[in-house]
C-alpha cells in the first residue's frame, strides 16, 4: 500500500493546460474521490498517476520515490476503465491471469490469485466466459478481479460505475466500499457524479478548470464550501445563490441587504475584512430553507412549480425583485402552484462569498 | 482523426513513452526499406533515364544527354495527342462518373425492396479485372457481330453498323464508356457512405418544413457531401490520369486513344528508347504529383476548418 | 392528380433502377451466353446460348498453359498480400496508436506512393528486376506489386487500427504489455475481419494488375491471367477467338464476383476506410 504526493504537477496537450500546478498528498489506504465537471482533468490526473500520460511538469511520488521514471506496470498500480476495457477475444480467467503471465508469475500462483479474486467478487462460476457473454454488472466485476490479481498498492477508477443503469450502480457503489475496507489499499476513484463521490470517500478533490477548488471529507465539503464553485456543485438540488450587500457591521453579527431590500441580521464567527457597502453572494441550501417561515428573516414569493419525489418536494419559489429560489420541503408537500409562500432562513444556513466567490465570515 | 491516443509531451518523455516512439520506429523501418526499394529508387533511376540515351538492350551503356529527351518530345505531336486524349478521358469519364455515381449512392440511401440486390449488381463491373472488361466490351463492340451494333440497328438508332474501336471519332468515347461502367460503383459507394454519415436531423426538419426534394439536394445534401465528393473524385481522377489497361487491350497501341502511360510504355519497351519513354513517365508523374498535392493541400486545410 | 404524379414518379424510379441493373450485369451476362456458343452460333445474336457447348471452355486450357496462369496469379495474389499484410500490421498500429515526431510526414508518404502511376516506376523497375535476375520470374511481379500493395494496406489498416478502443490499450500497458506484445496478443486477434477485408482488397488489385505483369514476363507459362487473356490471338488480328476469350474472362471472373458478393458489406467499409475517413 502507498502514501502519494503529487508536486507541483502540470500536463498541457498542445497549448491546452489540462493540469495547472496541482499539489495533492494523498495517505495510505485513504479513498479519495476527485470529482468535477466533465473537462476539469480529474481523468487526466488520474492517468499521470497511473503513467499512462507523461507530465509536463512536476512529480508524483509513491512513498516518498518518485516514479515518474516507471512504466504503469511498474509502479504497482492497478486501474479500472469506464468502458471495462476487458480483452474482448481472452476468457474471464484469461483476462485475469493476463498481466501475471506478462509477469512471469508461476502457473499455479497465478491460478491461486485468479481463484481468490474470483471467490471475493463472486464470479467463479464465469471464469470460462468471453466478456461478451457477461452483463453490465458482471463485466465490471471481472474489471475489478483483474485489478485485484495484480495486488496493487493504489487502485485506480476511471468512473468505473457511468455505463451501469442506476440501480446496479448502487449496488456496486456499495460492494466498492466493502471492497475498500477488505483490501485495506489506496484507492483513487474518478467520478462525475457527486453522490458517489459523497457516498465513498474518505476524502474528496473538487477539481474544475485543471485546478484544486478544495479538498477535505465529504460533510467538510458540504458544510464549508471553501468557494462559490464547491458549494455549487456539491449537493443537490444546487445550492441557492442571493445577489446580498453589507448594511452594518455590528459587534458579532452584520446586515446584510438583500436586492429586495430585505435586511437580515446574521451572526457570523469571524467578521474580520467585513466592511459596509461591501457585496457578497448568500448562499442558501434548499434543503435547509424552511416552509413555515421560521427563522431569522422570510423570502415571500409565488411558488411556480412543484416537483413531487414522494419522500421530499421540490418547490420552485419566485420572489418579487430576486433570484428564483429552490426549497426542499419534507414529505408531499401541499403546496400548490401560484400560491404565495414565505420561507424561512434559518440562522445556521447562511453562505458568504466574497466578489471573488472565495468563502468569507467563517464556518457557521 | 490524425490526433491518437498517446500525445507526445513537449518536454520529457517517461519512459513508457520512449519504448513506444523506438517500437514505432521499430515498426515503421521494414516498411520504410520495402517501399524505398520498389517506389522510391525506381523512381530516381527512371528520372535519371529520363536525361540519358539509355537503351533497354544496353541500359549501362546510357550516356547523360541533358533535356534533350524532353525537346523531342516537346516537339513530338503524338506525344501531345496522348496528352489530350488522357485529359479528355479523365475529365469526362470521371465527370459522368461522378453524375451517375451520385445518382445510384442517392437511389441506394433510399429504402425500397431490392435495395441489396441493386448494390450487389453495381458491384459485378467492380470485381471483373480491366483486362477482362476491356475484352468483354471489345467484343460487345464488335463491327461485325457486337451485340451493341445489332441493338442500335435494331431500334433505329444508328443506319449502319459501327466500327467503334476502330474509328478515330468513336474509339474514345466507347473506351471511356467501358470507364464509367466499370468505375462508377466505385464512386457511388464511396459517395453513399458519405451521404450515410450526414446528420438525419437536417432532412427531417427539412421534410417537415415541406421543402422540395430538389431544393434539398442542392441545398443541404451536395453542400454536406461535399468533402465526401471531393475526395472520390480526386481518388478517380489521379486513376485515370494514369490509365493504361483499359486503353492498351482495347485498342492497342493506337495513335487516336494512347494515353501517357501507353505513349511511355511504347516507347520503353516496344521501341527500347528508354531514355526517351522515362521523360514521358517523368513527365506523368509531375503531373500526377501536382494533382496529389493540390489534394493534400486541400485536404489539409480542410482538416483545420 | 396527385397520386397519379406520385406512381408515375415511383415508376420512373424503379425504370432507373432496372436499368442500373441491367447496365452493370448485362456485360458479364453477354460474355458467359458467348462463352456457351461454339462455332457459328458465336455470330448470332441470340440472347440464350440455345445448344450450350464447353467446346471453349476446354479449347481455353488446351491452346495455352491457362492453368499455369491461373496458379500464376493466384501464387503472385497471395504471396504479395501475405508480405503486404506482415509488413502493413506494425506500420499501421505505429501510425494510427503512437504519436511520434515523424509520424504525419510518414503518412503523406505513403499516401503520396499510392497515387504513384506504375509507368513513372517501369524504367527504374525493369532496371533492378534485371539486375536481379528476376526477368521473366514470378518472384519479379511478387517485388513489384508491393508498390501498390502495400501504401494501400498501410493506410486502409491504419484506419482499422484507430478505430480500436484506445482503454484496452491503457489496460494491456498496466498489465505490462510492451508495445509488441498489445499488438500481437491484443489487437491482432481482433484485426482478424480487416485483415481479411484488406487482404482481399489487395488480392483482388494484385490478381487484376497488368502492366508489369506485361513488362516483366515473357514465356506464356510464366504469365498471369490479365495478361493470357489479353494475349489470347487468333490467325490474324481479326479472327481473334471470341469464344475462348469469353470462356477464360467469365473463368477468371466468376470466383471474384462470387468472393465479392460474399463479402460485400466489409469490402465496402475497407473502400470507404481507405478513402472518406482517411
Amino acid at each position: 500500500m502507498a502514501a502519494i504526493t503529487l508536486r507541483q504537477l502540470d500536463k498541457h496537450f498542445g497549448k491546452t493546460d489540462v493540469i495547472k500546478h496541482i499539489d495533492l498528498e494523498i495517505a495510505d489506504k485513504e479513498f479519495v474521490v476527485f470529482v468535477g465537471p466533465s473537462g476539469c482533468g480529474k481523468s487526466t490526473l488520474l492517468r499521470l498517476i497511473a503513467g499512462l500520460e507523461d507530465p509536463s511538469n512536476g512529480d508524483i511520488l509513491f512513498d516518498g520515490t518518485t516514479v515518474n521514471d516507471l512504466k504503469p506496470a511498474e509502479r504497482g498500480i492497478a486501474m479500472v476503465f469506464q468502458s471495462y476495457a476487458l480483452y474482448p477475444h481472452m476468457n474471464v480467467y484469461q483476462n485475469m491471469a493476463f498481466g501475471l503471465k506478462l509477469a512471469k508469475l508461476g502457473k499455479a500462483g497465478i491460478d491461486e490469485r485468479v481463484r481468490k479474486a474470483a471467490g471475493i467478487l463472486q464470479i467463479e462460476h464465469l471464469l470460462e466466459r468471453k466478456p461478451k457473454e457477461l452483463s453490465g454488472g458482471q463485466r465490471q466485476r471481472v474489471a475489478i478481479g483483474r485489478a485485484i490479481v495484480r495486488q496493487p498498492r493504489v487502485f485506480l477508477f476511471d468512473e468505473p460505475l457511468s455505463n451501469l443503469d442506476a440501480a446496479l450502480r448502487v449496488q456496486m457503489r456499495i460492494e466498492i466500499a466493502k471492497l475498500h475496507r477488505e483490501l485495506d489499499a489506496t484507492m483513487i476513484y474518478v467520478t462525475h457524479d457527486q453522490v458517489e463521490a459523497m457516498t465513498l470517500a474518505s476524502r474528496i478533490v473538487v477539481l474544475n478548470g485543471g485546478r484544486i477548488e478544495q479538498c477535505g471529507a465529504p460533510l467538510e465539503l458540504y458544510h464549508h464550501p471553501a468557494n462559490l464553485f464547491v458549494a455549487g456543485f456539491i449537493g443537490s438540488p444546487q445550492m441557492n445563490f442571493l445577489a446580498a450587500t453589507i448594511a452594518a457591521v455590528g459587534d458579532r453579527e452584520i446586515t446584510i441587504e438583500l436586492a429586495n431590500g430585505l435586511h437580515l441580521p446574521v451572526a457570523v464567527p469571524d467578521m474580520r475584512n467585513a466592511a459596509i457597502g461591501q457585496s457578497l453572494t448568500l448562499g442558501l441550501r434548499p434543503e435547509h430553507l424552511q416552509v413555515d417561515g421560521s427563522g431569522i428573516a422570510s423570502l415571500s414569493g409565488r411558488i411556480m412549480a412543484v416537483e413531487h419525489l414522494g419522500s421530499e418536494s421540490y418547490l420552485y419559489v419566485e420572489q418579487a425583485g430576486g433570484a428564483p429560489l429552490v426549497v426542499k420541503s419534507p414529505g408531499s408537500s401541499g403546496a400548490g402552484v401560484g400560491e404565495r409562500i414565505s420561507v424561512g432562513i434559518p440562522a445556521h444556513a447562511c453562505h458568504f462569498f466574497d466578489a471573488g466567490g472565495v468563502a468569507v465570515f467563517g464556518p457557521n | 482523426m490524425t490526433a491518437g491516443p498517446h500525445q507526445a509531451p513537449s518536454t520529457r518523455n517517461s519512459p513508457l513513452t520512449r519504448q513506444r516512439i523506438r517500437s514505432a520506429w521499430l515498426f515503421v523501418t521494414p516498411l520504410l526499406l520495402v517501399l524505398a526499394l520498389v517506389a522510391g529508387w525506381p523512381l530516381l533511376r527512371t528520372v535519371w533515364f529520363s536525361l540519358t540515351d539509355a537503351n533497354l538492350a544496353e541500359l549501362s551503356a546510357a550516356q547523360f544527354v541533358g533535356l534533350d529527351n524532353y525537346h523531342y518530345l516537346f516537339d513530338d505531336p503524338d506525344w501531345w495527342q496522348a496528352v489530350r486524349n488522357t485529359l479528355i478521358f479523365a475529365g469526362v469519364s470521371v465527370g459522368l462518373e461522378t453524375v451517375l455515381g451520385l445518382a445510384i449512392a442517392l437511389a441506394l440511401n433510399a429504402r425500397f425492396p431490392g435495395r441489396g440486390l441493386l448494390r450487389a449488381a453495381i458491384l459485378v463491373p467492380w470485381a471483373i479485372p480491366t483486362v477482362v472488361s476491356a475484352k468483354m466490351w471489345g467484343w460487345m463492340y464488335n463491327d461485325v457481330f457486337g451485340i451493341i451494333n445489332h441493338l442500335l440497328l435494331a431500334a433505329g438508332l444508328i443506319a449502319e453498323p459501327q466500327a467503334w474501336t476502330a474509328s478515330p471519332d468513336l474509339a474514345l468515347a466507347a473506351i471511356i464508356a467501358v470507364d464509367v461502367w466499370k468505375a462508377t460503383p466505385f464512386m457511388a459507394l464511396l459517395l453513399l457512405a458519405g451521404l450515410q454519415m450526414l446528420p438525419r436531423e437536417c432532412y427531417e426538419s427539412a421534410a417537415v418544413d415541406g421543402v422540395h426534394p430538389l431544393k434539398v439536394f442542392f441545398r443541404i445534401t451536395l453542400p454536406l457531401l461535399k468533402p465526401a465528393l471531393a475526395v472520390a473524385l480526386i481518388f478517380r481522377l489521379l486513376d485515370a490520369l494514369r490509365v493504361f489497361d483499359l486503353i492498351y487491350v482495347m485498342t492497342g497501341n493506337s495513335r487516336d486513344t494512347m494515353s501517357m502511360s501507353v505513349y511511355a510504355r511504347q516507347q520503353l519497351v516496344d521501341f527500347q528508347d528508354v531514355g526517351y519513354g522515362s521523360a514521358a513517365a517523368t513527365l506523368l508523374f509531375l503531373l500526377i504529383a501536382l494533382f496529389t498535392i493540390v489534394y493534400l493541400t486541400l485536404a489539409r486545410v480542410g482538416r483545420e476548418d | 392528380m396527385r397520386n397519379f404524379r406520385r406512381l408515375v414518379g415511383r415508376f420512373a424510379f424503379f425504370v432507373f433502377l432496372a436499368a442500373i441493373v441491367v447496365y452493370s450485369v448485362f456485360p458479364f451476362y453477354w460474355a458467359v451466353v458467348s462463352s456457351l456458343k461454339s462455332g457459328s452460333a458465336l455470330f448470332s445474336t441470340d440472347f440464350w446460348p440455345l445448344d450450350p457447348a464447353w467446346s471453349n471452355y476446354s479449347a481455353v486450357f488446351r491452346e495455352q498453359p491457362f492453368g499455369q496462369n491461373i496458379l500464376n496469379s493466384l501464387l503472385v495474389a497471395l504471396t504479395t498480400v501475405l508480405i503486404s499484410l506482415a509488413l502493413a500490421l506494425g506500420a499501421a498500429f505505429a501510425l494510427g496508436r503512437i504519436s511520434f515526431r515523424g509520424r504525419t510526414p510518414l503518412q503523406f508518404v505513403v499516401l503520396g506512393i499510392s497515387m504513384f502511376p506504375q509507368i513513372a516506376v517501369l524504367s527504374g523497375m525493369f532496371e533492378l528486376v534485371r539486375g536481379l535476375g528476376l526477368y521473366d520470374n514470378l518472384l519479379s511481379l511478387v517485388f513489384s506489386y508491393l508498390i501498390f500493395t502495400l501504401p494501400f494496406t498501410v493506410w486502409v489498416l491504419t484506419t482499422f487500427m484507430r478505430e480500436l478502443p484506445r482503454e484496452l490499450e491503457d489496460a494491456a500497458i498496466v498489465d505490462g504489455a510492451g508495445p509488441f506484445t498489445i499488438l500481437t496478443r491484443i489487437f491482432l486477434p481482433l484485426m482478424g475481419p480487416a485483415m481479411v477485408t484488406t487482404g482481399l482488397l489487395a488480392f483482388i488489385a494484385a490478381w487484376n494488375e497488368f502492366l508489369f505483369a506485361l513488362t516483366f514476363t515473357l514465356s506464356s507459362g510464366q504469365r498471369t491471367v490479365p495478361v493470357a487473356i489479353a494475349l489470347i490471338s487468333g490467325a490474324s488480328s481479326h479472327e481473334l477467338p471470341w469464344g475462348n476469350i469469353m470462356a477464360a474472362s467469365v473463368i477468371v471472373t466468376v470466383p471474384l464476383i462470387i468472393l465479392v458478393l460474399i463479402f460485400q458489406r466489409r469490402i465496402v467499409s475497407g473502400l470507404t476506410a481507405g478513402a472518406v475517413k482517411g
